[in-house]
């Protein structure tokens, strides 16, 4: 076997050294009513070569490859992806490396993360970024915990119903053991969450958004952010395609407390959902309570810049149970990755990117309206919009799958009373052919 | 020639991403719009992102510069206590990489997808055999994630029979998260103090087990790298009263195809894909933390769980009793994909192997080291050893010096100062990838190291020498915290 070195010669010399004769004689204090019985009835070994045509077996059963074009984003979007990213990530240097609790032999992963840290500040428009979370949804979830650790005695947050209904679900997993209670914000007939209920009475800890939210919309968040905090409670302020703060202002230069979501879009391939990458950043005064890794500068004995892991007696393996998370890991590689994207892109590219995105998506959401769809939310969108239609809109989509266009995702199943409304979601992936196809299916 | 990078070899100096590159310059290219303009809401529309403009060649040197100030398993020998760092082979990359699995949307239909699906599928069932248990979600991305994963399902189940448990039970050998994980599920650590002999006691769980506590959590193999030999009685105690035993899978590694965890009465156990089953663990992550259970708690897995009816592969949302969802979508696929490949590479009787060769390789180092490293317990170990530097610190040499001396020897140091329980902890895991040459040539530089430590001790204190930094202050980056450039 290739990756295992011994031989059976060396094998028995270190057995003569450790004084064991066999194999089993290095188990002696493993019972024997705790022993697996039998030989594991898995498959293999496969060669390399084997291993391609099992797998290709596998893929064979996909029947969406990469030639569809996909108009589907929902927390998961297809951009172009450069040659570079995938080709400087794949070095093993990065790839292979662990943790870098050995700073001194670990200053490429330091620099590379305290980087990244930099690009989300600057990008989410908050003071700090963590290393990163496991994705955008576990990052909403730890950011509402964070608002409770911050509001001391309250008990409550309220989350957006125009939160990706993902995110809301694993929001209400993390929270199930606790003593918190979690209120659901209703949406307007605009596609904005309708903050009106809130009053200083209500004693939240955290009020969470997302923008742009599960629609496209793009929030009010300044309007949010001091009625929120006019209540005395702090606005997380999420989102799942970070693309749109190169065009739209950022959540934290519009006054959000706590700033969360989905990187993929930076670099990362869609890999059926995961790894991801949980962007995670604050205001400078919520360090302290903040969840996750963070790397610092600091310098060596002889006086020059270096990076370390930092203000580690928040996290669990110093902290064990009061620590502010039990997250032991970051994003590693895939922080990496969206730096090296952030960085490939620029100030200028982010711009002209976004700008692209914006205007390939105004053009599809433009015809398609006057095709004879109704758009369902009149607020400005970011790449995503949700239109519904006269007539039974799933044949139209099936032709269109045909021709391997995956025309929008059906939103009855999430929202039970926009049943036949279809999120679409348009990038600079798609070119306007596709586009006009979509519109031209629609007219029939 | 200060400002040459070439200062030290082949360790080029390297600027911050923002201290170069020029406004204009780019480094990915953006495609001409084939649509009009369509008018921006301009009260919503910001400055932009304040960003560096960098050219591709810009992006290529600074990112291969960094990776030359790193060090990782395929640089060498990197014997760090419970965390597993075996080879990661190539091959999964490629799969993971295949432009099918790369574009794979999470939102498509069952019948769009179910290659996607079957692959989970078949790697949850490969995971119950190996461990013994009953049923697999891979859904947790991390270990930790697994953790909170099997913490919420005790949870839950508890509830499920209208039982409100307080506390936990917790060795004092455990990792941090586990009373971290414990924690964000409302119970309260009781910590067991580790025997005489380093592992669990009965007389002790039978004290401290009661009708408000959960269960327990045990690594076994426990961190100071021996097997919880007691495992049986103590879990059927737990059980009497009611609580259920939760194992740490992060040393599966030591006991694949040897230890059944079921029969060891375990009821649920995350595992660490990234660990025991190969996948890179990427300089800090992605990994994956898949959760296992016995049949009475399947219906607590997160959910959609992937069912097969014979002859398609389909999502099953309707759990009312799950746990609920942990990740947005199906967990880190990317990784499965990797820990599938291994699986199927190794083959059951190669798993079998790895572990047998992983305590191999860990006894070897036992007992070829243990006259120049005080041992902190004289019993077999599995697949890693726990030294101290009592010896050393009579030279007023600590652990720290030693792990920091090994770096400029070309090793990556072991796992230092854990398991909290032994004062100076060094603890070596050298994993089944290492082979005799490898281990004998680490074995000659360790023991060169606790001779220097007599005679030439500043070669100790002062190290790393050969770094492009030298000891970092770690106190001056906590209490001034830098956390943003």
């Amino acid at each position: 076997m290739r990756y295992l070195p011994h031989t059976q010669e060396e094998i028995e010399k270190m057995m003569a050294r450790i004084g064991v004769s066999d194999f089993e004689e290095l188990f002696p204090t493993v019972p024997q009513d705790c022993r697996y019985q039998g030989d594991m009835e898995i498959p293999g070994p496969l060669t390399e070569w084997d291993l391609d045509v099992h797998m290709e077996d596998i893929r064979a059963k996909m029947k969406v490859g990469p030639k569809y074009k996909v108009l589907i984003g929902a927390g998961s979007y297809h951009h172009n992806i450069p040659a570079i990213v995938p080709y400087l990530t794949s070095r093993s240097e990065f790839l292979t490396a662990y943790t870098p609790y050995q700073p001194e032999m670990a200053q490429g992963t330091l620099q590379g993360v305290f980087e990244y840290q930099t690009l989300t500040a600057r990008l989410l428009g908050v003071d700090v970024a963590n290393a990163s979370m496991y994705d955008g949804a576990s990052a909403l979830a730890e950011a509402l915990l964070m608002t409770l650790r911050l509001g001391k005695k309250k008990k409550r947050v309220a989350v957006s119903r125009a939160i990706h209904p993902h995110y809301r679900q694993v929001i209400a997993a993390y929270f199930q053991p606790t003593e918190f209670e979690i209120v659901e914000l209703p949406f307007n007939e605009d596609g904005r969450t309708d903050l009106s209920s809130l009053t200083r009475n209500e004693e939240f800890a955290g009020v969470a958004l997302q923008s742009p939210n599960f629609f496209g919309v793009v929030e009010d968040v300044e309007s949010a952010a001091s009625m929120v905090q006019d209540c005395g409670a702090l606005l997380v302020s999420g989102f799942s395609e970070p693309l749109a703060f190169g065009l739209y202002k950022s959540p934290g230069s519009q006054g959000a407390d706590i700033v969360c979501g989905e990187g993929q879009s930076f670099g990362i391939a869609r890999s059926f959902g995961g790894p991801a990458l949980g962007m995670f950043g604050c205001k400078d005064a919520f360090v302290r309570s903040m969840p996750g890794r963070l790397v610092g500068e600091t310098v060596d004995l002889d006086g020059n810049r270096g990076f370390v892991l930092t203000l580690a007696t928040r996290e669990q393996h110093i902290r064990r149970e009061k620590a502010t998370s039990n997250i032991c890991s970051n994003q590693g590689i895939n922080t990496i990755t969206a730096a090296m994207y952030m960085a490939a892109l620029g100030g200028t590219g982010i711009r002209k990117l976004a700008r692209l995105n914006y205007d390939k998506a105004e053009y599809l959401k433009a015809s398609l309206v006057e095709a004879g769809g109704e758009l369902v939310f009149s607020s400005p969108t970011f790449n995503e919009f949700v239109v519904g239609f006269a007539d039974d809109f799933s044949k139209k989509q099936r032709v269109l799958r045909d021709e391997k266009i995956i025309a929008g995702l059906e939103l009855g199943r999430y929202y039970p009373e926009f049943a036949n409304k279809y999120l679409f979601c348009v990038t600079e992936t798609t070119p306007k052919a596709v586009l006009d196809r979509v519109v031209e299916e629609v007219k029939k | 020639m200060k400002d040459a990078p070439g200062t030290s070899g082949l360790i080029l100096e390297e600027p911050l991403l923002w201290e170069k590159g020029k406004k204009g310059r780019n480094g990915m290219s953006v495609s001409a719009s084939d649509v009009p303009a369509a008018a921006l809401p301009e009260d919503l529309v910001g400055d932009g992102p304040d960003f560096p403009d960098l050219s591709e060649v810009d992006v290529v040197r600074h990112y291969t510069r960094l990776s030359q100030w790193n060090f990782g398993v395929d640089t060498g020998t990197y014997p760090l206590g419970s965390c597993t760092m075996k080879y990661n082979p190539k091959v999964n990359e490629k799969q993971a990489a295949t432009p099918v699995i790369a574009a794979a949307h999470p939102m498509l239909d069952d019948e769009l997808c179910q290659g996607t699906l079957e692959l989970i599928y078949k790697l949850e069932k490969h995971l119950a055999i190996i461990t013994g248990m009953d049923h697999v979600s891979a859904q947790p991305a991390a270990g930790a994630h697994g953790e909170l994963a099997g913490m919420l399902i005790i949870d839950a189940y508890h509830r499920s029979r209208n039982s409100k448990r307080t506390k936990i039970l917790m060795p004092d050998t455990a990792h941090g998260t586990n009373p971290a994980s414990a924690a964000l599920c409302g119970y309260k650590p009781v910590k067991i103090e580790s025997g005489k002999r380093g592992i669990l006691e009965v007389e002790d769980i039978r004290q401290l087990m009661d009708e408000e506590t959960a269960g327990i959590m045990i690594t076994n193999p426990n961190t100071l790298g021996l097997f919880e030999e007691n495992i049986r009685e103590i879990a059927a105690i737990v059980h009497e009263k009611g609580g259920l035993v939760y194992a740490d899978g992060a040393n599966m590694n030591a006991i694949m195809g040897i230890v059944d965890l079921k029969k060891c009465g375990v009821d649920v156990l995350h595992l660490n894909l990234h660990k025991t089953f190969s996948t890179p663990h990427g300089g800090g992550g992605p990994g994956a933390g898949p959760v296992c259970v016995v049949s009475e708690l399947e219906k607590f897995l997160p959910y959609p769980r992937i069912s097969f009816d014979g002859s398609e592969y389909s999502r099953d949302y309707n759990r009312p009793e799950s746990i609920g969802r942990i990740h947005a979508f199906h967990g880190n696929f990317g990784v499965l994909v990797r820990a599938y490949s291994y699986i199927l590479t190794m083959g059951a009787e190669n798993l079998r192997m790895a572990s047998q060769l992983a305590v191999l390789n860990a006894c070897y180092l036992k007992v070829q080291l243990k006259d120049y490293l005080h041992l902190a317990y004289n019993r077999p170990c599995m697949h890693e050893v726990v030294f101290s530097d009592k010896r050393q610190l009579e030279h007023k040499i600590t652990t720290l010096d030693i792990a920091k001396r090994l770096m400029d020897c070309g090793y990556h140091p072991p796992t230092i100062y854990f398991p909290l329980v032994v004062s100076g902890a060094i603890m070596i895991e050298p994993t089944e990838s290492e082979c005799l040459d490898d281990l004998d040539r680490f074995v000659a530089v360790v023991r060169r190291i606790t001779m220097e430590a007599m005679e030439q001790p500043e070669l100790l204190t002062n190290a790393p020498q050969r770094f492009k930094v030298k000891r970092l202050d770690e106190t001056r980056a906590a209490r001034q915290p830098c956390l943003c450039g």
